[in-house]
């Protein structure tokens, strides 16, 4: 009702200021082609499975959802107001535009995107033991400032891919780009390397097919070894401090590689089959392209080809579009999402095509990409499982169809800086101070597998220890601290009345207003407090923080 | 909800949080305290089973722990020995010898699954991974089944110990691990609040949490209530002092040894006696693709020795033996032939797993690999089998079946089949 004012309104106001123009805009802004193309295959997604999505979500929780998807954390009551006060039918492609371009968003963006990529690169625990070679802060320093300056993401790919220097911030030679690699080239035959670089980058599982050809997998053992071999003039070198065995400083360097029968010139990599029999591999893409044998890096430069031909894959395009759709959407075109081979079906393969191309023709702007994901219906809709498309229920198993916004957990990293930055829960401090303090606490809910891959997995899951620490945690009991100048007291001098303070509060937190049950239940708390205002506000920001509408992603 | 507001006097602490969670709860755990349940407790306590697995992270070289292959070229270094079973193990577990009389070796395991994540899905749940369905680990399950046995339980009943073990699946998060540190200290335990005080915050989070799955009508909204109330259950219950190792006698902590495994394995001991039905404990570090055999005589075998075999005498001595299965595996063998850089990679064909204790017979070991452990020259067994025979071990009706989200029926255990050999 109140769109459909507005739209007209603005409908009215567009005509008079530009008359000539399209009357296109009555059902909206223009969109970018892209968002159409977007929109067109997910509806007819829906016509094919006669189904009818849910409506459209409410500015305020879209708002809520865009500013956790963009930049890692929940809108201040601040920024949501000045959204809401926003006029025209553009209002959402603004605030997009804002998050992604205006200065004052710039470190929160790169600092989200740096947190979410230095997990998929190096796991939450890379770099955390000092004996690792990988160095953390060097990995987000790299990522901060790919980010912030919005670096094409087949730069970065490459880059990651191919480089050399310095692990650590402050070391001659530095170039935070290693740690990727840093430590999956001394072990096992860079094996880690190889595998871990094709599934993050190209979607191609290929991990079993180091020992046999798997079931069901297009990838050959042959095929691995030879991808394999673009990482064997890797090096990690190391320095230990005096005495120790911890890391001091680490370097990642190409070294001629003189191959498994000492022949650099012909710089062969042997493996074993199954049965026993010797087999030998070279240098080949994925696709099949050879580059030159010799293991001398001034011939050639194993890393270096192997990026070239990366930037050639369509499958480095599929990969970042699927990724990404992902990370907004909870769900990907295939699951996992970073397996794109043909025995795993795509719920809408053409989609995760046209995206990839048209990714790839905006060369590689990954704000454009995040623009058409925002932008599009399906990002829009509410998260709501009705009648009309009870079938779309991928966590019983179906293909996704959006027809609505899948529920998900807030990732332990959004928690933090949600309730960091929109209640000021800790004490500030310089970068460097705030990160450790982070990175401790995030610490806790990681849990390792104890294999040599580092596999790893979070606690922080909706299970037992995650609602323990929501219950009593440091940051719990920080965030719903009373004392002057924190986050309950500044809003207690704020509104003009109790319930406009209670009504701050549930802004705050859940991006809307309380129902008139939740007002009762802050009445009761208020004489259960005996009247102390600032202990029921207190009571009333735990309730909030631990419920389930502030947990998630919705 | 009214009656919330206000603690009655002389109402004890736990009655009260019983209430809570009685009145808050969508299907609270401890909401089915009642009398005529407590009646029969002492009766469901003397026949309640339990199981413990030990996790044993990376894929173990089980040709050099159980099946060792002396002269063949695959065969490595160490020399086996006589147990009091029917059987012979590697020389570096010389106290587990010692209680092999309680345990079975199933030498004649062979799976597909040689990349960690799979076997570990695979091992954990009898199913491989498939994109359309998460299938529930074994400790859920298990426990799931157990639960009945034990109306009094108030801690979880799936604890995994150092490690993450696998998830709930569809049986949805209140089947979930609960994950601990070896030492058993839980962080973020203490409440910091009265109880009136926490009550009244609960009753607001009940209203706001309600409101949300009835607005949402999706799995994950009404999911996070029933983790809540086992939170809330937990948080105020005696049994918590289970996970206090820490109070063992000296003379006991150092017979587990002083390890993070060591100390793990004393703690599922002490959770089997609180009535927990499935414990997780993990020792990680055996990927062993290199120095295969330095490793495990310095490092591996000597903890897990002293805590494996600390924890089977315990439990014997304890008499809880026969209703504690108690199984030792990880996701896959290492192969027979010996690398370049003296290791030994991923191998599913032919490995062993070591399963007793509950209904199973100890003592001896089933299957054969042939000279060099090459292949299996027997009955081939699979995780599947392996966790069939371990329910029919702990009294579970191996026609127990599941209904997945999507309607789909599925057997425990995968519908495997017995190892008869090692039930009677």
């Amino acid at each position: 009702m109140t769109r459909s004012v507005l739209s007209l309104a603005s409908l009215l106001l567009c005509l008079a200021a530009f008359p000539a123009h399209s009357v296109a805009t009555a059902a909206g802004p223009a969109l970018p082609a892209q968002v159409e193309k977007i929109n067109q295959a997910i509806e007819q997604g829906w016509a094919d499975y006669e189904i009818r999505p849910a409506k459209e979500v409410d500015d305020l929780t879209w708002c809520r959802r865009v500013h956790l998807d963009i930049i890692g954390r929940i809108p201040t009551a601040t920024e949501l107001d000045q959204f809401a006060s926003t006029r025209g039918v553009d209002k959402r492609s603004k605030l997009i535009d804002k998050l992604l371009h205006d200065d004052q968003y710039t470190e929160e963006y790169a600092n989200h995107w740096a947190t979410v990529w230095t997990n998929l690169l190096i796991g939450r625990s890379g770099g955390n033991d000092r004996r690792d070679l990988t160095s953390r802060d060097g990995m987000q320093k790299y990522l901060r400032d790919s980010f912030a300056r919005n670096k094409p993401y087949n730069t970065m790919a490459f880059e990651l891919v191919s480089a050399t220097g310095g692990s650590k911030p402050g070391t001659p030679d530095f170039n935070g780009a290693v740690n990727f690699l840093i430590n999956k080239v001394n072990d096992e035959k860079a094996v880690l390397a190889a595998s871990s670089t094709s599934r993050i980058f190209l979607g191609q599982q290929v991990q079993c097919t180091q020992c046999h050809n798997h079931p069901f997998n297009q990838w050959k053992q042959q095929k691995f070894w030879e991808f394999n071999s673009f990482f064997r003039q890797t090096r990690a070198l190391r320095k230990f401090v005096d005495g120790t065995r911890d890391i001091a400083s680490a370097e990642l360097v190409n070294e001629d590689f003189k191959g498994e029968s000492n022949e650099p010139e012909d710089a062969v990599v042997f493996y074993e089959l199954r049965n026993g029999l010797t087999k030998v591999a070279y240098p080949v893409f994925t696709d099949g392209t050879a580059i030159k044998v010799s293991g001398f890096v001034s011939d050639v430069n194993r890393r270096e080809e192997l990026g070239r031909l990366m930037l050639e894959s369509e499958y480095l395009d599929k990969m970042i579009v699927n990724r990404m759709w992902s990370l907004f959407m909870g769900h990907g075109f295939t699951k996992p999402i970073d397996d794109l081979g043909p025995h795993n079906p795509s719920s809408h393969p053409e989609l995760l095509d046209a995206l990839g191309k048209e990714f790839r023709q905006s060369s590689y702007d990954l704000k454009q990409l995040i623009t058409w994901i925002t932008l599009s219906k399906p990002y829009n809709l509410a998260p709501v499982l009705g009648g009309n498309n009870k079938i779309d229920d991928p966590s019983i198993g179906e293909m996704p169809k959006f027809s609505r916004f899948y529920l998900r957990q807030m990732s332990a990293e959004q928690l933090y800086q949600s309730l960091v930055t929109a209640t000021k829960a800790t004490a500030a401090g310089s970068y460097e101070e705030q990160e450790q303090q982070r990175r401790r606490w995030l610490q806790q809910f990681v849990v390792a597998f104890g294999t040599d891959e580092g596999d790893e997995a979070t606690t922080f899951n909706g299970s037992i220890p995650q609602a323990l620490m929501l219950f009593n945690g440091e940051l719990t009991k920080n965030a719903t601290d009373t004392k002057t100048g924190g986050f309950i007291d500044r809003i207690y001098k704020g509104g003009k009345s109790p319930t406009d303070r209670v009504t701050d509060l549930f802004m705050s937190g859940l991006a809307r207003r309380p129902t008139t049950k939740e007002i009762g239940i802050a009445r009761q708390l208020l004489m259960a407090r005996k009247g102390n205002e600032k202990e029921m506000m207190q009571d009333l920001w735990w309730a909030i923080i631990n419920s389930n509408e502030f947990i998630m992603q919705h | 909800m009214i009656s919330t507001w206000q603690t009655p006097a002389g109402m004890s602490r736990r009655h009260f949080m019983n209430h809570l969670a009685g009145s808050s709860a969508v299907v609270g755990a401890s909401a089915l305290m009642g009398g005529s349940i407590q009646a029969h407790a002492e009766t469901l306590r003397k026949n309640r089973k339990s199981a413990i697995l030990l996790w044993m992270g990376g894929g173990p070289p089980t040709i050099d722990l159980w099946d060792l292959k002396p002269g063949a070229p695959t065969g490595g270094e160490f020399n086996p020995i006589s147990t009091t079973g029917d059987m012979q193990i590697c020389e570096h577990l010389p106290q587990v010898a010692q209680q092999m009389k309680h345990l079975s070796i199933v030498r004649s395991m062979s799976t597909r699954e040689a990349d960690h994540n799979r076997g570990r899905y695979y091992m954990h749940t009898g199913y491989v991974p498939n994109p359309n369905i998460e299938h529930p680990s074994y400790g859920s399950v298990l426990s799931h089944e157990l639960m009945s046995q034990r109306p009094e339980l108030e801690i979880p009943p799936f604890v995994s110990i150092g490690g993450a073990s696998a998830g709930p699946g569809f049986l949805g998060m209140a089947w979930a691990p609960f994950s601990v540190t070896s030492n058993g200290r839980i962080r973020n335990l203490d409440m910091r609040l009265d109880d009136r005080r926490l009550l009244q915050r609960m009753a607001a989070l009940q209203t706001i949490e309600s409101g949300f799955a009835a607005k949402t009508r999706d799995t994950p909204a009404s999911e996070h209530a029933k983790v809540l109330d086992k939170t809330l259950a937990l948080m105020t219950s005696d049994q918590m002092k289970a996970f206090k190792v820490d109070e063992e006698p000296q003379a006991v902590k150092e017979r587990y040894g002083t390890t993070g495994f060591g100390q793990g394995c004393l703690l599922a001991r002490r959770l089997v006696e609180a009535g927990v039905p499935f414990i997780e404990v993990d020792l990680g570090g055996w990927d062993l693709h290199q120095n295969v055999h330095a490793t495990l005589k310095n490092t591996k075998l000597p903890e897990l020795d002293k805590a494996m075999s600390a924890l089977v005498e315990d439990l014997a001595q304890r008499e809880l033996i026969d209703d504690t299965v108690v199984m030792w595996m990880g996701e896959f063998g290492r192969t027979p032939r010996i690398n370049a850089n003296a290791g030994r990679d991923h191998w599913a064909r032919s490995w062993s797993c070591v399963v007793g204790g509950g209904g199973i017979k100890g003592g001896i070991a089933v299957g054969d690999t042939g000279r060099d452990g090459t292949a299996v020259e027997s009955e081939p067994f699979s995780s599947e089998d392996l966790m069939t025979t371990v329910c029919k071990g702990l009294g579970i009706s191996t026609e127990t079946t599941f209904t997945s989200k999507n309607g789909r029926p599925m057997k425990i255990a995968g519908g495997g089949k017995l190892i008869s050999e090692l039930v009677s």
